[in-house]
């Protein structure tokens, strides 16, 4: 029966309450699975590690199988990334497994930049699946999940530390995937070599402050094997797709001289370790880690990047609607603004010319005028020496004419005298 | 040699029960030779969701005495309405209401959060239009907070509390759906998994009953309503008993609070005087069919069908209406695709490239009209040259023309003052020699 001191009310409180019999929703769990089945899953790894460490030799060993593989040169320019897809299938269950490989990482002469390419590449998964989930029509269940669910860092077996490059690496990528180093090639390094190595690589990622993966302690059922297993890590492995015989079975193993180095031999390596951590034990906690944290952790940056946020000016909750509206707008205003400012620019530019060329003009026009003030002085000069001239002539004339008059007198009075003479 | 993983897929048999997830080899003879292990992933999967536990949101929408919350606590063995919680014929207001009510029943290790949702009122009154509005605010508002809790930049825990199915009751008239029935599942269709059911079907005989279906279906199809398809499964017995289902559509059930005794067996009954009709006897009604689909076999591919089409449906027209404010329609649907940012994204690119383009084109008209104004200056500054030169030289032929006249004159008042000089001097001559004469008597 209900506990009847919980108030009735409509929406909130909720009431435990016992079953008189067998309902049958405890299939739940089965349905979801069967649908999972069905759906088939996908897994994600990606391996970083030096040329040669031994990364697809791991991965053909860890699956079980040959995958296409091309051995790389130590003479890439630069890091680069190989994805390659397949479909497995063991006992009912479909897996689509992906494999990223780093081509050319460590073999610079310069590797400050070498952690670079493979950020881009698990920050451009995270951004597709973003991308999806933003659309408005989107299906996100069909959707191939690209996001890389854990990463495999080899680290050299120098026996005495990790390198810088190592650090530098994980440092980088600790928030965005889970990272599970593991110690390559074990097969050259002792028990108790090993022993001391695993302990200083793993006070060097305390000390750096790295964040590895932490196989997960809060389901009862494997919180044990868990946490023993969190006290091995790093695990040393060593791949070999060659087998050999030892009594009379075919095992997985590398044959030396002095022995033979069985891959599955608890005793040898951890590679049984790695095996049942990274598949059997915690492959779904892995994927659920990288959708939950570092996908969540990616989309809060970007969409904080992009200006978004929970909560409005004057602290109340926003929806992403008004948000999607608000910056809408902003961006509508910011284009128009641009526009005018654009159209201001034109017509302050116009302007100028405009005064410019007046200026031109009037500079034009006094030289015009200049220049006709010029002529009107020289024509007046020359109007003074034609009148001049004129007054010459007309003085001139007059003396003539006066001179004439004058001579005609005295020509007549001289004939009168002749003639007077004459009589 | 070692053992090949890739496979072509081809059909398979899945065991469902977990106890057996044993992990099959094909090369049985090497102990973990072939063994890789991800044959376990369901198993995680299996105890990350029971860790997680269950939710799911039923509502349950019919006019009063229909049965409902009888038929509730039938099917989940429990008494969710009782004296303390009454069902929703009880309760009826002024208007119709949805109200939830949330309880939590374990079983088998599994939890489940049943929100029950019902709608006292509906139909009640003796004016129903828009009875159904106050529903399908709810739903939509159940989608609303998932969307925005989706949507939220720092996102946690998302409680999904929208509906996941509903079971519409239909009244057990025997003729057909009446116009209200009709009315709310086609509004409600494509909002919601609706699963109409015949309710109190101990009033039918088999035969009426069989009609009765027949008949509802034909409406259905008629106004064409989309009721909860199962899907089919690769599985062909599955698939049998699939078909069998949906022939049996829509479901007839019957529901009771109280046990009784049918030979020597204590069964869910209602007891009349000519018998016992049994909630859980296949040939009494349809129960188990119920209890089996909803809660046994489907009840997940019910909240898939909500999350994966119901839900998106809503979210893009959301989201829609809010991104392609005030765009043309003709252009929206290639823009669905897109998340809204990008689309924004575009919209900047695209303007800038506007921008760039009038500018261009701002510019060459301002070059061209430069270049028209600076040609217009030249030209009359040439002009003006020209005209300066004319002038120039038009004086400079005057001033020539007055030297050659003042030269011209120049001569000729010489040649006349030399004329007059020469005169003169005969003159002075001849006066002379008259006074030379006149001295000498000459003259009387």
């Amino acid at each position: 029966m209900s506990s009847s001191d919980v108030a009735r009310q409509p929406n909130n409180g909720v009431r435990p309450l016992s079953l008189a019999g067998h309902v049958g929703f405890d299939s739940l769990p089965d349905q979801l699975v069967n649908k999972s089945i069905c759906q088939g899953f996908c897994f994600n790894i990606l391996c970083i590690g030096e040329t040669g460490i031994g990364k697809s030799t791991l991965m053909d060993t860890l699956f079980n199988t040959n995958f296409e593989n091309f051995e790389s040169s130590h003479f890439e320019p630069q890091v680069k990334l190989r994805a390659q897809t397949y479909d497995l299938h063991e006992s009912n269950v479909r897996l689509r497994l992906t494999v990223v490989n780093t081509v050319g990482f460590g073999d610079q002469m310069n590797k400050q930049e070498s952690y670079q390419p493979v950020v881009d590449y698990i920050d451009k998964q995270f951004e597709s699946y973003l991308q999806e989930e933003l659309k408005i029509k989107r299906s996100l269940h069909n959707y191939h999940d690209s996001r890389v669910h854990a990463c495999l860092y080899f680290i050299s077996p120098s026996g005495h530390s990790l390198k810088s490059l190592d650090l530098v690496t994980m440092k980088k990528l600790d928030s965005k995937v889970n990272i599970i180093p593991v110690i390559a090639k074990a097969d050259t390094i002792s028990k108790s070599e090993l022993h001391k190595f695993k302990i200083k690589i793993m006070s060097e990622l305390v000390s750096n402050g790295v964040q590895i993966y932490q196989f997960p302690l809060d389901d009862e059922t494997v919180a044990k094997v868990n946490t023993t297993m969190n006290g091995h890590l790093p695990f040393a492995v060593v791949g070999s797709t060659e087998e050999v015989c030892i009594g009379n079975k075919m095992v997985k193993a590398r044959q030396y001289p002095w022995g033979v180095v069985q891959v599955e031999n608890e005793n040898h390596c951890d590679f049984v370790k790695l095996r049942e951590m990274l598949i059997c034990v915690n492959m779904e906690d892995l994927r659920e880690q990288t959708h939950t944290r570092h996908y969540e952790l990616y989309r809060r940056c970007k969409l904080e990047e992009m200006g978004f946020k929970d909560t409005g000016p004057e602290c109340k909750p926003v929806s992403l609607q008004q948000t999607y509206e608000a910056k809408r707008q902003e961006f509508l205003v910011e284009l128009q603004k641009r526009e005018d400012e654009m159209r201001q620019m034109f017509v302050q530019r116009v302007k100028e010319k405009e005064s410019e060329l007046k200026e031109a003009e009037r500079e034009l026009q006094s030289r015009f005028e200049q220049l006709k003030r010029l002529h009107a002085d020289e024509k007046a000069a020359l109007e003074e020496k034609k009148r001049l001239l004129e007054d010459d002539q007309s003085s001139f004339s007059k003396r003539r004419a006066a001179a004439q008059l004058l001579q005609a007198q005295s020509f007549t009075a001289n004939g009168k005298k002749d003639k007077d003479r004459k009589k | 040699m070692y053992f090949v993983l890739v496979i072509i897929p081809s059909h398979y048999n899945h065991c469902t029960n977990r106890k057996c997830l044993s992990v099959c080899f094909f090369l049985q003879q090497r102990n973990l030779e072939g063994y890789v292990g991800f044959a376990n992933l369901p198993n995680q999967v299996y105890r990350k969701s029971v860790k997680r536990g269950f939710e799911f949101t039923l509502m349950v929408v019919g006019e009063s005495g229909l049965g409902k919350s009888t038929l509730i606590n039938s099917l989940f063995l429990t008494d969710l309405y009782s004296k303390d919680y009454p069902g929703p014929s009880q309760r009826i207001k002024k208007t119709v209401q949805v109200e939830q009510s949330k309880v939590l029943i374990k079983e088998g290790g599994v939890q489940l959060t049943l929100t029950i949702v019902d709608t006292p009122g509906f139909g009640d009154a003796v004016d129903n239009s828009n009875c159904w509005q106050p529903v399908i605010n709810y739903i939509d508002s159940k989608c609303e907070d998932f969307l925005n809790a989706e949507s939220r930049v720092n996102r946690r825990s998302m409680p999904d509390n929208r509906v996941h199915c509903c079971l519409y009751f239909i009244a057990p008239s025997g003729h057909g759906l009446k116009p209200l029935d009709i009315e709310f599942m086609k509004r409600l269709h494509d909002k919601v998994n609706v699963i109409p059911l015949i309710a109190k079907a101990d009033t039918l005989t088999p035969e009426e009953c069989q009609l009765f279906k027949k008949q509802i279906m034909k409406e259905i199809q008629e106004h064409k309503i989309k009721i909860y398809e199962f899907p089919d499964t690769e599985d062909d017995e599955d698939n049998k008993l699939i078909r069998k289902i949906k022939e049996k559509m829509p479901l007839a059930v019957v529901g009771s609070n109280v046990v009784v005794e049918v030979n020597g067996k204590k069964v869910r009954g209602r007891q009349y005087p000519w018998g016992v009709a049994e909630v859980e006897n296949g040939e009494h009604c349809d129960f188990t069919v119920l209890r089996n689909m909803l809660i046994r076999t489907h009840m997940q591919d019910l909240k898939d069908v909500t999350n994966n089409v119901h839900y998106e449906n809503y979210r893009s027209k959301k989201l829609a209406a809010v991104t392609c404010n005030g765009v043309d329609t003709t252009k929206t649907k290639g823009q669905l695709t897109k998340s809204p940012l990008a689309q924004m994204e575009e919209e900047r690119r695209e303007h800038v490239m506007k921008m760039k383009k009038m500018e261009a084109e701002m510019e060459q008209v301002f070059e061209m009209k430069v270049k028209e104004k600076k040609q217009k200056l030249k030209d009359s500054e040439a002009e003006l040259e020209r005209r300066h030169e004319q002038m120039k030289r038009n004086l400079e032929a005057q001033y020539k023309e007055l030297e050659e006249k003042r030269r011209v004159f120049e001569d000729e008042k010489a040649n006349w003052e030399a004329q007059q000089k020469i005169l003169e001097q005969q003159k002075l001559d001849a006066s002379k020699t008259m006074e030379k004469n006149k001295k000498k008597g000459k003259i009387f």
